[in-house]
């Protein structure tokens, strides 16, 4: 096939980049989330201690 | 434990991958045959190695818990494996849309790279399913890795039966007599496998940050409820 006009190609490569870039947030999210969680569960922990 | 040294880590992997973006776009020169949607390529072939390279060293991981006993061995493969996932399951997406942009069509079955790619993908798929359904944690850490082992010497020999094969769809990018990319594209995908790799190690240890503080908590609570 003989390469794709710049602004077909463009939509392609932005899509690819796109979902590399969602991936890592979407990641590095769930894990924020979960070490926010623990966290919090370690405060509960020491007031119910005190 | 795991978190030592991860904030320069993360810097590292910040500085690389914004390297690797900038020479993507201002400085590697366009493809005389694919045109710009070459530029898909500077991601999706250093997630497929990382990812490739990542179930292996889930396999070195799971050989060190064989031998030494220890469960944090296992814990760090098990992550390892499950890191490689996530990046597997992009390398298919990217991979399918950069196959519509070059050759129309999202997916083909007689390519032996995307097939084999796809087959390691399922193979690992099935390593959930093994892991959850066995309660006992001494023996779910020993299975796990006897399928981490056997698993991740498959990769290779499966790296090698494509390379064997006789039909080629996909460019030769690596091979021993330095393929056939010229030096600023070359460079340009050295620094983005860099960066992925940094990518892949941050994100292991963050993983496994998270994972140990959660076990500790889980230690902590049942020492309360003992001492309660």
């Amino acid at each position: 096939m003989p390469a794709l006009p710049l602004d077909e190609a463009g939509k392609y490569v932005a899509a690819t980049y796109v979902v590399f870039f969602a991936l890592i947030l979407v990641y590095v999210a769930i894990i924020g989330a979960k070490i926010a969680r623990i966290e919090r569960q370690i405060s509960e922990l020491v007031e119910e201690e005190e | 434990m795991y978190s030592k040294g991860l904030v320069p880590l993360a810097a590292a992997t910040v500085v690389t991958i914004t390297a690797a973006m900038a020479l993507v776009f201002f400085y590697a020169p366009l493809d005389a045959d694919q045109g710009f949607v070459q530029k898909i390529f500077y991601v999706h072939v250093p997630m497929a190695i990382v990812a490739l390279c990542g179930f292996v060293a889930g396999g070195v991981m799971a050989i060190k818990h064989l031998r030494s006993g220890d469960r944090s061995w296992d814990m760090r493969s098990y992550v390892a494996i499950h890191m490689s996932i996530i990046l597997g399951l992009a390398v298919l997406v990217t991979g399918s849309i950069w196959a519509k942009a070059s050759w129309g069509h999202w997916w083909l079955w007689d390519e032996p790279v995307l097939v084999s790619f796809l087959v390691v993908f399922l193979l690992y798929c099935v390593y959930y399913p093994l892991r959850f359904s066995i309660e006992d944690p001494d023996r779910q850490a020993r299975y796990s890795s006897v399928f981490a082992i056997t698993a991740g010497a498959f990769v290779p020999l499966n790296f090698i039966a494509v390379r064997l094969a006789e039909t080629y769809t996909h460019p030769r990018v690596l091979s021993q007599t330095g393929g056939s990319m010229p030096g600023e594209m070359r460079l340009t995908f050295l620094v983005a496998l860099v960066g992925m790799t940094l990518l892949f190690v941050t994100l292991w240890k963050l993983e496994l940050t998270a994972k140990h503080a959660s076990m500790q908590l889980k230690r902590l609570r049942n020492r309360a409820r003992v001492a309660a």
